[in-house]
């Protein structure tokens, strides 16, 4: 074994020293992950000092230490939430048997899947967002990307433990595979579709970070209710990890609303293109966006009627969004949960056996989250007396995926036709015009304290810095 | 429990007679002794228990009794050879039941004809009268058949026409592939129920000699004392085929060369079969004075009767786990023993019954795995368990190490245990092509590791130490949870790859179809014809052709 200090180089709680399988894989892997980051992960970045949260253990205070560091020696490590003990599994066909430890050999296979598609949307983002450090609005944003994007580093590790600690040569095998797969790459693209969408400008960062990680969020909860335990304790850590990132996208966006908000009155002016000619972003734009991210990662959740939802289900691998504290049977053998379909030019609510919803569920839950987070946008243009509301459109609006993937459907929720989405669809969604307004926006800015134009400060910095703290040193 | 292993002086329905080189196997079924409760065994009908007590005296023939080259096989009641297998028993029986039936009767059919090709047996069927169903598949096993011309008896296949079933011994199969009997002829046979007398019969081929009652028994000697001149069998002392020191326990069966444990949480079944140890003989006269004690004998017998009981007795138990100790040389120099002296009679006797036994694996209902791990011993001999897996796992240690197990052939793996298809086990595995058999046998004698066995394709997977529990432990739990009737559909699907023989389509193509009848309503159905046979009751079928 090569001379690698495991607890020092790779903080861990799952007893690496003493594990000679996983050092094996690690010792394999690890190389070829630092090939990656230096391949795929942020641009030109290497040098820098970036004042980055680094998990050492999973108590309250070991997992957020904060200190300078360089991204290649950020030191990605293993955490799994505390054992519970006596931890059952929950939910379906296996509910009251004694959580598993090990992978039963039954769902394999279909256990490997589901931590593969979610292992791959982790670098994939990285890979999305790795040109976003030349366009930093502030030190403050730069230093908070490069935080979610060692996380998103970080949780690739964590899926990959799972691969390496319970799936033998396959799991090997799959490791090396998350890590050749390239986002938008034609040839050899990342398994979900959203994740091989461009995140071309810092207003796509924060709407994705704001949407789509909220997606993760979802997906990470429901797989942390599984009866495999490692997989539950694993996610359960990269949930308190994904909440910072959501809080990115949040007041990212938030923080793009103020600035547009105190121009708009500073200039008593909704006009776009005078509001463009001040250099900050339209409301309306900013809905358009919220439009397109929203459409396209309700995709991620699937087709509302799954089997295959059913069944991970049914075998206690993958549960409902705060299983063990819903009320029923937890088995959903003869419940119904309303699922839409389209009927003509009519969207009508139909119902079918809730354990074939699952999906449209989980899409229900995180549209919910997301709900209460625009509420909490919306109070930005009325504190400020404007009276426009962002709004999620309806869930049938540009979907590529289920019963609307053949229709098209306005924001609010009216099926039109064809002729009708290509005369609106530009008032939907981001133009080309409307993308090449924003992209026209990125500069760099980094001086400590100084923003963007179009974009306010944070109330506050973080870890209790001052705002214009030095989060990143250039060197 | 349903046991296998039983002595003449035991028989309930066969009786065993000697004179010469001829010996007479006599069926003369005791109505009362079935085997299960619920019926009488008329007409000289059978069940298992009857077809356990032939496979017995087959095999004492074939080993207590060098000096017999011919065997008869006839009826010791009158006016009737066999009337086949009893209807009651397959209307009372299970589905599984009749399945395993008709298994080991084929096996036993299938092993008069492996005697006669390999071991210079040769058996004349003697029909000393009415001949249905069953009755006339056992003397279609048979090299000749005599029949008795008394202008009543007659040969027949009633299945279809009386019973809404096939005829499950392999009838359908030997009536065109062995007698060549021209096919329209072999269809109005099949569907009249009453069969066709002497004269027709030996005009159809469907019997081979017909003689008058004064002279049946005449002809019947004669022919057989002709046929023995054609056997190579020398006479002299044979060998006993004393009692199996088997001792059955909850965790399995233990006998001196095969372990097997019982996993039932698991459903899998774990067979340690254990390479001869100390010395061993170096002569055919000293394996003859150790008799049933010898290794490979005791191997053939003791993992022949495992098997057996496996599959009778324990129907869940949906994989077979396959282990080996000891030590590789010690099978190989057996080996060599076995090749060396091949023509002589013991010998050829006991690579006959290790043929036999093995041919039984590749047709068993259940998942196979090999299980190369320390201290095992896949070789030669040994090693066609291995090829006869449906996977086989081989640990991986470093070269240097000396735990490290090893894989070996030697040349029986190359002709002395064909698999039922005919083709080796080792050809069978890559369907017949030449390259991989051919790079394979330049090995023969060498100790191969994981990565060269790997190499050659003789295993499926090999996990170093560090992934080995784990990987077995997944497979095995996979693959247990899987339907057990697709698995077993899918595996006799690849197990026989490449060339089909009379073996392979009984196995197959008439099992198969067998096995979708005895399921459709139209034979168990409440007024299904199998159900309403014997009440009087017309069957109702459902027109409709499927």
């Amino acid at each position: 074994m090569s001379g690698i200090n495991y607890s020092e180089k790779i903080p861990n709680n799952v007893d690496l020293a003493s594990n000679r399988a996983l050092q094996r894989a690690l010792e394999h892997w690890q190389p070829n992950y630092l090939k990656w980051w230096a391949d795929m992960g942020p641009d030109n970045s290497t040098g820098f000092d970036v004042y980055l949260r680094t998990a050492v253990s999973v108590d309250p205070k070991g997992w957020a230490h904060y200190d300078y560091v360089r991204m290649p020696d950020y030191r990605w490590g293993i955490f799994l939430a505390p054992a519970e003990a006596g931890r059952q599994v929950n939910f379906g066909a296996h509910q009251g048997e004694a959580a598993w430890q090990e992978v039963p050999g039954e769902y394999r296979s279909t256990l490997r899947r589901i931590i593969v598609t979610q292992g791959d949307t982790e670098p994939a983002s990285v890979e999305q967002q790795r040109h976003l450090g030349l366009t930093c609005p502030s030190l403050y944003d730069l230093r908070n990307l490069f935080q979610v994007n060692v996380e998103e580093g970080r949780h690739l590790w964590a899926m990959v433990y799972l691969l390496h600690a319970h799936f033998g040569k396959d799991g090997r095998e799959e490791g090396e595979a998350l890590l050749e797969r390239r986002s938008g790459d034609a040839d050899n693209p990342r398994i979900l579709t959203a994740f091989n969408e461009k995140t071309p400008d810092w207003l796509s960062f924060f709407m994705f970070t704001f949407i789509t990680d909220r997606d993760g969020k979802y997906q990470l909860a429901a797989l942390a209710e599984s009866g495999f335990d490692p997989l539950s304790r694993t996610c359960r850590f990269m949930l308190t990890e994904e909440a910072h990132h959501l809080f990115v996208g949040e007041s990212g966006v938030a923080r793009i609303i103020e600035r547009t908000c105190e121009m708009m009155v500073q200039h008593k002016t909704d006009d776009v293109a005078r509001l463009r000619g001040l250099g900050v972003i339209d409301l309306p734009t900013l809905q358009r966006y919220l439009n397109f991210h929203f459409s396209v990662t309700s995709d991620l959740y699937g087709s509302e009627v799954s089997s295959n939802a059913a069944s991970f289900y049914t075998n206690g691998l993958k549960g409902r969004f705060q299983e063990t504290t819903l009320e029923d049977d937890h088995r959903l053998e003869t419940s119904e949960y309303p699922v839409m379909e389209v009927v003509g030019d009519r969207i009508l609510t139909r119902h079918v056996g809730a354990v074939t919803a699952l999906n449209e569920r989980l899409r229900d839950d995180w549209t919910h989250d997301l709900q209460n987070a625009i509420e909490r946008w919306n109070r930005i243009p009325e504190k400020h007396g404007i009276g426009l509301r962002f709004k999620l459109p309806h869930k049938g609006f540009h979907r590529r995926i289920g019963v609307f993937a053949e229709h098209h459907v306005s924001p609010e929720g009216k099926v039109v036709s064809e002729a009708e989405w290509t005369h609106h669809h530009q008032q939907w969604l981001p133009s080309a015009e409307d993308r090449a307004y924003v992209q026209s926006l990125m500069g760099r800015v980094t001086e400590p304290g100084r923003f963007a134009n179009w974009i306010a400060p944070p109330r506050q910095g973080i870890n209790r810095q001052a705002v214009d703290f030095e989060y990143v040193r250039f060197n | 429990m349903i046991t296998f292993d039983t002595a003449p002086e035991r028989y309930n329905h066969w009786k065993l007679g000697f004179d010469g080189p001829v010996a007479t196997l006599t069926l003369d079924v005791a109505e009362d002794r079935g085997i299960a409760p619920g019926y009488k065994l008329k007409l000289n009908s059978y069940d298992l228990g009857v077809d356990i007590e032939l496979h017995d005296a087959l095999n004492r023939i074939r080993f207590e009794h060098p000096e017999v080259r011919s065997v008869v096989v006839t009826s010791g009641k009158s006016r009737m050879f066999c009337s086949g297998a009893n209807i009651y028993m397959l209307g009372l029986s299970s589905h599984a039941w009749k399945v395993n039936f008709c298994k080991f009767t084929n096996e036993t059919r299938n092993g008069i004809e492996d005697s006669s090709r390999h071991s210079g047996l040769k058996f004349l069927a003697a029909l000393n009268g009415a001949t249905a169903g069953g009755g006339y598949e056992l003397a279609l096993a048979c090299d000749e058949i005599a029949m008795i011309d008394d202008r009543s008896s007659a040969v027949s296949l009633p299945e279809v026409p009386l019973l809404g079933v096939l005829p499950g011994t392999g009838g359908l199969t030997r009536l065109v592939d062995k007698r060549r009997v021209r096919r329209d002829l072999a269809d109005v046979f099949c569907t009249t129920a009453e069969g066709v007398r002497a004269d027709r019969a030996r005009e159809w081929k469907l019997v081979d000699h017909i003689g008058k009652p004064q002279q049946f028994n005449a002809m019947v000697r004669a022919r057989a004392l002709e046929m023995a001149t054609l056997s190579d069998r020398p006479g002299g002392k044979g060998v006993a085929l004393t009692p199996l020191a088997r001792r059955a326990d909850e965790g399995g069966y233990h006998y001196a060369t095969v372990e097997v444990h019982l996993n039932a949480a698991a459903r899998t079944a774990q067979f340690t079969v254990k390479a001869p140890e100390g010395q061993q003989p170096a002569t055919p006269e000293a394996a003859l004075a150790l008799g049933a004690e010898w290794w490979p004998l005791k191997l053939a017998r003791e993992l022949d009767d495992a098997i057996l009981l496996l599959r009778h007795n324990h129907l869940d138990l949906g994989l077979w786990l396959l282990k080996t100790r000891g030590s590789i040389d010690g099978v190989l120099a057996s080996d060599a023993f076995l090749q060396q002296h091949g023509s002589h009679w013991f010998v050829r006797e006991t690579l006959g019954y290790l043929r036999r036994t093995l041919a039984r694996l590749d047709v068993s209902s259940r998942s196979l795995f090999a299980i190369a791990d320390q201290d095992s011993c896949f070789a030669g001999t040994l090693a066609e368990l291995l090829l006869a897996a449906d996977r086989s796992f081989m640990l991986q240690l470093p070269e240097e190490d000396k735990d490290a197990p090893h894989l070996a052939l030697s040349a029986l793996n190359f002709g002395a245990y064909p698999s039922v298809s005919g083709a080796t086990r080792i050809a069978a595995r890559f369907c017949e092509e030449e390259a991989p058999v051919e790079a394979a046998r330049q090995t023969m004698g060498e100790r191969l590791s994981a990565r060269g066995a790997r190499d050659l394709g003789l295993v499926t997977s090999t996990p170093d130490d560090l992934d080995w529990e784990d990987e077995i432990r997944l497979a095995i739990e996979e693959r247990a949870s899987l339907s057990p009737d697709a698995l077993t559909g899918m595996e006799a699907s690849l197990r026989f790859s490449g060339r089909e023989n009379l073996a392979t389509r009984v196995f197959g193509r008439l099992t198969a179809w067998q096995n979708w009848i005895f399921n459709r309503p139209n034979a168990v159905g409440e007024q299904g014809a199998l159900k309403v046979y014997g009440t009087g009751a017309k069957a109702k079928f459902n027109w409709e052709r499927v």
